[in-house]
């Protein structure tokens, strides 16, 4: 069984981003070393086979020649990548039969070229909490609005480890403004476009579009455990704490008009009004106005707490409004959508596509990652080793990734497929000498 | 299940396994009779196609239980339990070789089973639902004693988040991956823990359906294999056309009775057959007016359609006595057609009361010279065709929509697009019967100017 890089044709495969322009630190020159030399080819490989030795049916996508190929193993993947020069690399599903023999098989009827295994995939943009960022909006990301992404990979990893039970997660920095989270437990893998969906929806709180003021909407009597432990451990100090700090939610008529329409009281609405409008010209910073309007609002709303359902999660639903994840449904939903591969370089910043460790992802800066200019500039000053290899390469600018990506992730990852498959291959056994017995 | 011509039927005693609500796991070993096996199908194909405009119309879970017990009762209930659950489980077989046969078959078949079978067993009480978890073999255990307690305070929690005031939770949880149950996942409505959903005794349908429908999708391509492979050919002579039949087999209202739409006067007519008769009948009508005479096959197929709009016998004798004595004068008309006319309307000889023909008996008709029956969209040359509905008012472009549908061969779809385009409406449910044509036409027109006569 092969590897195969698939050509991106619109109907069975879905990718995020068109070909985009070059921008200066990303030229041909430069990809051409960084392929040469840099990008971990052999964890990649390994990573994919999912200790077969071998990858099979794999999709993969090169943007800049739109053409299918198998990899038997790791060198020829390597040859083909480096005769290609992406911009980039996508990764699909593992299919039932040879990509490129996929036309010859369509004659039957049926569809036999069928996705059969793939990642549980999540895509974090931070373009989806326009409504809610302050200081960038757009493109841009910057240390303030970038711990919104922090506080996603927190509440999404720990209900992937806890309520879902996987264990082989991978955080990458998309290479500008979000992350990507691969779930590559083979459960997770074997996983039917219903039950991704299915995971997708429940991860689902924000349900936003112009038209209503109110765009989170916890109904019931009590916030189900989930999203109970997320406010609990991680959304509530946010938005206390740095959210007000970085944004200051409050401290403009604009900014706090937002979050008024999200009170279905009236009253309640004219009252805190009247107060902040009285407020406006205060000594306080802004931070420390924020907070103390914050504390107005919630002590309105206790008051009036036991009198209407809807007032009885407000103040949760402001926080979830501004704090919990927003990740991109379709995404997750389907075994066919490509997602840009881990250590590829992304072509409108330069920057590495760097795994992102989930435990310690608050030291985490998007705009401190490598970017191709600088990973080249390290080999010409000289005294970088082409390989990579475990013991000294600390030092390196791309080394120290590499090295987290083989020992939290890719190394247990091994070890796991290696028991399920000595475990399967002894139930196969077992089958066979029952059927000896009479 | 071996089918068999003999009067009397055994059945073996392991055929039951559920008291009321059978899981159609493995076919059973019993004898059915010939007609048992066509009839009970028939049957059963009755309840599905209910269950279909049910979920077409979107009605909510409730309206379809109730819908579904009424379905039930009317078409599936016997003297006796143990017959209804043979009845019950022969028509599912039944119905599986004939809807195996194609992916489209497949896919509306497992939709409506499953519909059906989800609430059948929401009709249910407690213990029989769970009984009939037990029934699929599954091994979620029930969570109890320690375990429970550990859990009660969340549990709770997701019981309120869905609107539940107390804290209190159920007697019985089940453990059970999340990926069987892909519902309640998806709207929160369990509790999660490492990969476990603990599914409620309230929530069992979520789990039993997805079982049910995920062993009929396998049962289904083992089916076709077996089909394509033995029975097929084997039983070429005895079930095979039945089976084949089947799936095309018109099941909607036979229209023997006419209904309010259908007080249709002589004078009218003429009016009334270019505003409402779909393409074949207005062909005949108009074949009839020209030549004032029709052969055999027109006959029937115009004289039982008009029956069906509600043309009287009185009037029926009137308006073909006019046309027809104009070539063959009224002593032959008396002599030779008025009888049949009286006995179309079941006035005659064995008093069946004639149902008009449904477009699958029009199509499958075989018009030779000099005959004006038949379908058009099958039986006329392209030119011929085009002519024919560009006189019924279709645009170019809705010409070529039909065309397209007839070199495809959906000649009905290709009726019920001249339709839409003549009306200026979607038909949803798709044109099965000339007498439905009309009576969808007559309410669109009438909607449009209630006073002035259509």
């Amino acid at each position: 069984m092969t590897r195969e890089e698939t050509e991106t044709s619109g109907e069975d495969m879905m990718i995020d981003d068109p070909k985009p322009k070059i921008e200066n630190d990303f030229n041909v020159h430069y990809l051409r070393i960084y392929y040469g030399n840099l990008f971990p080819y052999t964890d990649i490989h390994k990573w994919l086979s999912y200790g077969h030795g071998t990858c099979l049916f794999t999709c993969l996508s090169f943007f800049l020649s739109h053409s299918l190929k198998s990899f038997k193993n790791a060198s020829l993947m390597e040859a083909a990548i480096k005769s290609n020069f992406p911009y980039k690399i996508d990764i699909g599903a593992v299919y039932s039969v040879d990509p490129d023999k996929r036309h010859a098989y369509a004659q039957s009827g049926t569809n036999l070229f069928t996705p059969v295994e793939r990642e549980l995939v999540f895509d974090i943009d931070i373009t989806d909490y326009d409504d809610v960022r302050y200081c960038c909006s757009g493109a841009d990301v910057c240390s303030k609005c970038w711990p919104l992404m922090t506080v996603a990979i927190k509440v999404i990893d720990t209900s992937l480890r806890e309520d879902f039970g996987f264990k082989h997660i991978l955080w990458v920095f998309s290479g500008r403004r979000g992350v990507h989270c691969w779930v590559c437990d083979a459960k997770a893998r074997r996983l039917t476009n219903e039950q991704r969906s299915a995971v997708a929806e429940y991860f689902r709180v924000y349900k936003g579009n112009e038209n209503n003021a109110k765009k989170v909407d916890l109904m019931g009597h009590s916030l189900h455990p989930f999203l109970a432990r997320s406010y609990v451990d991680f959304l509530k100090s946010f938005f206390e704490g740095e959210l007000q700090a970085t944004q200051s939610i409050f401290s403009s008529k604009e900014k706090y008009e937002k979050i008024l329409g999200m009170i279905t009281d009236e009253d309640i609405q004219a009252d805190l009004r009247g107060k902040w409008e009285n407020s406006a010209r205060s000594s306080l910073s802004e931070e420390a106005t924020s907070l103390l309007r914050w504390e107005q609002l919630k002590k309105a709303l206790q008051s009036k707490r036991n009198k209407a359902l809807s007032l009885r999660t407000c103040v949760e639903e402001i926080v979830f409004t501004f704090t919990y994840p927003r990740i991109d449904l379709e995404v997750s939903k389907q075994m066919n959508h490509l997602l840009k591969a881990p250590f590829c370089v992304h072509p409108k910043t330069g920057r590495v596509c760097v795994p992102i460790d989930p435990n310690n992802c608050d030291e985490f800066d998007p705009l401190a990652v490598p970017t191709l200019s600088q990973l080249i500039e390290e080999i010409n000053s000289g005294g970088l080793k082409m390989d990579v290899d475990d013991d000294d390469s600390d030092s390196s600018l791309l080394g120290k990734s590499i090295k987290f990506f083989r020992s939290s992730f890719l190394e247990p990852l091994l070890k796991s497929c290696k028991e399920e498959i000595e475990s399967s291959y002894k139930t196969k056994i077992a089958k066979t000498k029952d059927s000896f017995s009479w | 299940m071996e089918v068999i011509r003999s009067q009397k039927r055994t059945v073996s005693n392991d055929v039951v396994s559920t008291p009321t609500l059978p899981l159609y796991l493995i076919a059973p070993h019993m004898e059915v009779r010939l007609e048992e096996f066509e009839l009970f199908a028939i049957d059963r194909l009755r309840v599905l196609k209910g269950v279909s405009d049910g979920l077409a119309r979107a009605r909510n879970p409730n309206e379809m239980d109730d819908l579904v017990e009424t379905l039930w009762k009317e078409h599936m209930r016997l003297s006796n339990v143990s017959e209804m659950i043979n009845k019950d489980i022969i028509s599912h077989f039944v119905l599986r070789l004939v809807y195996c046969r194609s992916d489209e078959l497949k896919k509306w078949f497992l939709s409506m089973e499953t519909a059906l079978f989800r609430h059948r067993f929401r009709l249910k009480k407690i213990e029989e639902q769970r009984a009939i978890v037990g029934e699929f073999g599954l091994p979620y255990k029930a969570v109890i004693g320690a375990e429970l307690e550990s859990l009660k305070e969340r549990l709770g929690l997701v019981a309120r988040s869905h609107g539940q005031i107390s804290s209190d939770v159920e007697n019985i949880y089940y453990k059970v991956p999340f990926e069987e149950v892909p519902d309640l996942v998806a709207s929160r409505r369990v509790l999660l823990q490492k990969g476990f959903a603990f599914v409620a005794g309230t929530q069992l349908v979520s789990l039993v359906v997805t079982q049910f429908r995920s062993h009929l999708s396998k049962a289904l391509i083992l089916t076709n294999r077996k089909w394509t492979t033995t029975i097929r050919e084997r039983e070429k002579d005895r079930l095979t056309p039945i089976v084949e039949a089947l799936s095309t087999s018109y099941l909607g209202p036979d229209y023997s009775q006419s209904n309010e739409y259908a007080d249709i006067s002589l004078k009218d007519i003429d009016q009334v057959s270019k505003s409402s008769f779909p393409l074949c009948m207005r062909h005949l009508f108009e074949k009839l007016r020209e030549d004032h005479h029709l052969k055999h096959g027109g006959r029937m197929q115009l004289g039982l359609f008009l029956k069906g709009v509600g043309l009287k016998l009185d009037d029926a004798l009137a308006f073909w006595r006019e046309e027809f004595t104009k070539k063959v004068g009224s002593e032959r008309f008396d002599k030779e057609y008025a009888y049949a006319i009286r006995h179309n309307y079941g006035k005659e000889g064995k008093r069946t009361d004639y149902t008009p023909y449904a477009c699958s008996k029009i199509i499958t008709s075989a018009p030779g010279a000099g005959d004006h029956h038949g379908c058009p969209y099958r039986h006329f040359s392209e030119d011929n065709l085009k002519a024919a509905l560009s006189r019924m008012g279709l645009s170019s472009r809705g010409m070529e929509d039909v065309m397209d549908k007839v070199r495809n061969r959906h000649y009905q779809l290709a009726c019920t697009l001249t339709f839409e385009a003549v009306y200026g409406t979607s038909c949803d449910t798709g044109i099965n019967h000339p007498n439905q044509y009309f009576e969808e036409s007559q309410k669109i027109l009438k909607s449009k100017t209630p006073a002035a006569p259509v």
